[in-house]
């Protein structure tokens, strides 16, 4: 029996958004009359985090802490309309529409402020931690709290805004496929280290060395998540996934549990290194890109380019099961 | 404190513009991460009903077979039985998820009619007070079946002489008059002709599941209004309410779907594949419904990831330029439609990856076959055929003996290049990640290598 290391490499891109047929989320946004701001939505957050992301982005638009927003969804009677969370458009569709409806509450909020303060609207700004004020006179500042008190049972007006984006819709022509799908491009570069048994077939992924251009890391720790769960994806889809065994010249044999349908244990994790680059787009809020999908797909083609690497056994069917190793292996032996 | 990947600002640095973001760019703890892993995070199914009935399905036993009769009187005498379910019982019984955006046709039963295209297709609900009286009732439909030749391989499927086994008439998807999804740039016969090296490999791969901690299910509760309340895992939630509503054959308004708590998701639970019945048994019934798959019919006939094959042939130069790429791809679409034919599409945006070659040609096949239909996964169309794309540039550049990262570089795509479909590309930043990635690994690139940019026209690189 040998260990037989090896080292492969990929690098990918992949899509924001998909606009082949019409791609729009909206978002609305009031404020209580106790100075906490609602999004109401209709958005699914996957487990991805589109929640918290979407809730950073209108702190940091409003200006306000994050303790002061309240994230509403996903309930068709009271949210906007959402395409739904597929195609890596989450954080870019619906992040750009909170931020649309969060600029036209800001607006009323600092009008509100004015008033109250009696200076102009245009020499106000926001302070992060909840005050309203002055620009170059800090002193004469007037909490939040105090504005949205003011805006209803004072001013009679409601802090709210409307928010949504759309990329229009985008026929392929069908002779060429010339065609606009999307919205920005997230780009990776994964480096994965294999060891190969000749004596099983068993394959570990022994490391991942990841760098991906994500246009902008809204919440660094999620973006970490997004990476190292998708790199895990990849490890499975890899070498263990299939519900169909014997594909195509079977239908039999599919696994019907998690006792058949294998996927990596903590054993078969690897380790992961990764580094982030940002590269804005031009159209994401604040630059983001979608990174939800793309992080399972480099990690496979750089695993089966480690393999060969590591024993000349070139896989060109996933998965990579100890079946093909060492089927390929023998056929290098003859 | 959570674990960060450091930002190497030194990319980019002039388009970065940071510094004065008060929220953003900072790591904020998810929202709903401590109830997670508490337990305290409410699901679907965490929502419990006094009166809760529960629908399991009778499914198809063969490949393809046509239906010649169902006997459901067994089912209705088993105790707890409140209702068997029939393809009669569907106001509007055909449909395909896409018609939302104006896809045709309508490819699949809700129920099946005379004929089954899969194993496990739904052919018979059967509501019931309990769990074990629902999936008793359902063993007990008996369906009497004349089968029918199946095919199993998507090539086998497009060849002269197979059983056509679509009602449209064809085991293909049509692309406006095409029979697959074009994709044409440059003349790639002509650079086949001048290339100085051809590889042409095949690849492919078996369906994945979706695997979610929590299987695809609802819960629908009768309104005292009349209207019916979905309790569901979706992940979009109106797609599955405009797609309910086509299927009920009722007004939009009379359906309100509450959801946005999801254990797993990965493009399993866009399928709306639950909601419709569930309703129509709390319709019936007057009753709450539950209709949630087995951990069995979430991996075998629930939609899985594609099986795709996929054929690249290259014309490459001794430097080590591409020169032509053509892509043969068959996307395993199964019996129905659902989220294939708009993932081939996405699949030939993504031609002939990252890289800029003058001359490509790809023809993508949704192809259907006598198998659980396939859907959206994670990436679908992109993850399978960046597998394809990037083990042949692996072996091209052992083949030509090129480092596989400087051979990458050379044919990577940069801002302002014209892609395979015709869109500018901008904002691109391969180059980058491939030599932050070196970097990251100690894997030497030559200067010329390192001082190439993204940024830099292709024309005036030196």
């Amino acid at each position: 029996m040998t260990l037989l290391r090896g080292r492969g490499y990929a690098s990918v891109n992949y899509p924001t958004g998909m606009n082949l047929g019409g791609d729009p989320s909206q978002a609305l946004i009031h404020a209580t009359t106790m100075g906490a701001f609602v999004i109401s939505l209709s958005s699914v957050d996957l487990g991805q985090g589109l929640k918290t992301v979407v809730a950073q982005c209108a702190a940091e638009t409003l200006g306000m802490p994050m303790a002061n927003v309240i994230v509403d969804t996903a309930d068709t009677d009271t949210g906007p309309h959402c395409m739904g969370t597929f195609a890596s458009r989450g954080t870019h569709r619906v992040g750009n529409a909170v931020i649309m409806a969060a600029r036209e509450a800001r607006d009323v909020m600092l009008a509100v402020a004015a008033d109250e303060l009696e200076v102009d609207a245009g020499d106000l700004e926001t302070d992060g931690t909840g005050f309203v004020r002055l620009k170059g006179s800090p002193e004469t500042r007037i909490h939040i709290q105090d504005i949205t008190l003011a805006a209803h049972f004072k001013q009679g007006k409601t802090i709210s805004g409307r928010g949504i984006f759309l990329k229009e819709r985008n026929y392929p022509v069908p002779e060429t496929g010339e065609m606009d799908p999307d919205s920005c491009q997230a780009h990776a570069c994964t480096v994965a280290d294999v060891e190969v048994d000749d004596e099983t077939g068993v394959v570990t992924v022994l490391g991942l060395h990841n760098t991906y251009e994500i246009g902008r890391a809204l919440n660094p720790a999620m973006a970490a998540q997004q990476v190292e769960g998708g790199g895990w994806m990849g490890v499975s889809h890899a070498i263990f996934e299939s519900t169909e065994p014997y594909y195509p010249a079977s239908r039999d044999h599919g696994p019907v549990d998690f006792c058949e349908y294998l996927m990596p244990g903590p054993a078969e994790i690897p380790v992961q290194e990764s580094v982030i680059l940002e590269r804005p787009a031009s159209n994401g809020p604040f630059g983001a890109k979608g990174i939800g999908e793309m992080t399972a797909n480099a990690p496979i083609p750089a695993i089966a380019n480690a393999i060969f690497d590591a024993c000349g056994v070139r896989l060109t069917t996933m998965p990579f099961t100890p079946e093909s190793i060492l089927r390929g292996l023998d056929a290098l032996r003859a | 404190m959570p674990r960060v990947n450091p930002i190497d600002g030194d990319y980019f640095r002039d388009e970065r513009k940071d510094g004065d973001f008060k929220v953003i760019g900072k790591t904020v703890q998810r929202s709903d991460a401590l109830g997670h892993v508490t337990g305290r995070t409410e699901f679907f199914e965490d929502r419990t009903f006094p009166d809760l009935a529960h629908i399991k399905i009778h499914r198809s036993a063969h490949h393809h077979a046509r239906i010649d009769a169902v006997d459901t009187s067994e089912a209705e005498r088993v105790p707890g039985v409140l209702r068997v379910i029939t393809h009669r019982d569907v106001p509007s019984n055909w449909y395909v998820v896409l018609r939302l955006i104006g896809i045709e046709p309508n490819d699949e039963p809700v129920l099946a009619e005379d004929r089954v295209l899969y194993k496990g297709e739904p052919v018979v609900a059967v509501v019931a007070d309990s769990e074990a009286a629902a999936i008793e009732g359902a063993a007990r439909v008996r369906v009497s079946y004349t089968e029918l030749p199946a095919v199993l391989d998507v090539e086998e499927a497009l060849a002269e002489g197979a059983p056509i086994i679509k009602q449209a008439g064809t085991n293909y998807f049509v692309y406006e008059g095409h029979h697959a999804r074009r994709l044409r740039f440059g003349d790639v016969e002509q650079g086949f002709a001048q290339a100085d090296h051809i590889f042409d490999w095949r690849y492919s791969s078996a369906p994945i599941e979706h695997a979610p901690t929590e299987t695809t299910g609802c819960i629908v509760v009768p309104q005292s209004s009349g209207r019916l309340l979905i309790h569901s895992n979706t992940q979009a939630a109106f797609f599955t309410l405009d797609n309910t509503a086509l299927i009920l054959d009722r007004p939009f308004s009379d359906l309100q779907v509450k959801g946005g708590t999801v254990g797993g998701g990965f493009g399993g639970k866009v399928d709306v594949m639950v909601e419709p019945l569930a309703c129509i048994a709390a319709a019936l019934t007057n009753r709450p419904v539950k209709f949630v798959y087995s951990r069995a019919e979430e991996m075998q006939v629930s939609s899985p990831r594609a099986a795709e094959r996929i054929y690249i042939k290259d014309g490459v130069m001794n430097d080590g330029r591409i020169v032509a790429r053509k892509v043969m791809l068959y996307v395993d679409a199964g019996a129905y439609s659902r989220h294939s034919p708009y993932g081939t599409t996405k699949a030939c945006a993504h031609l002939p990856g990252p890289y800029t070659i003058p001359n490509v040609y790809a023809d993508c096949h949704c192809v259907y076959t006598n198998r659980t239909p396939s859907s959206a996964m994670r990436g679908f169309g992109v993850t399978i055929a960046d597998f394809a794309l990037e083990s042949q540039m692996d072996r091209i550049a052992r083949a030509l003996g090129l480092d596989p990262l400087q051979f990458r570089l050379r044919n990577a795509y940069r801002d302002g290049d014209l892609k395979a479909h015709r869109k500018v590309a901008e904002g691109t930043a391969l180059i980058e990640v491939i030599q932050r990635a070196a970097a990251l690994v100690g894997h030497d690139l030559p200067e010329e290598y390192r001082a190439l940019s993204s940024t830099t026209p292709r024309g005036e690189a030196a």
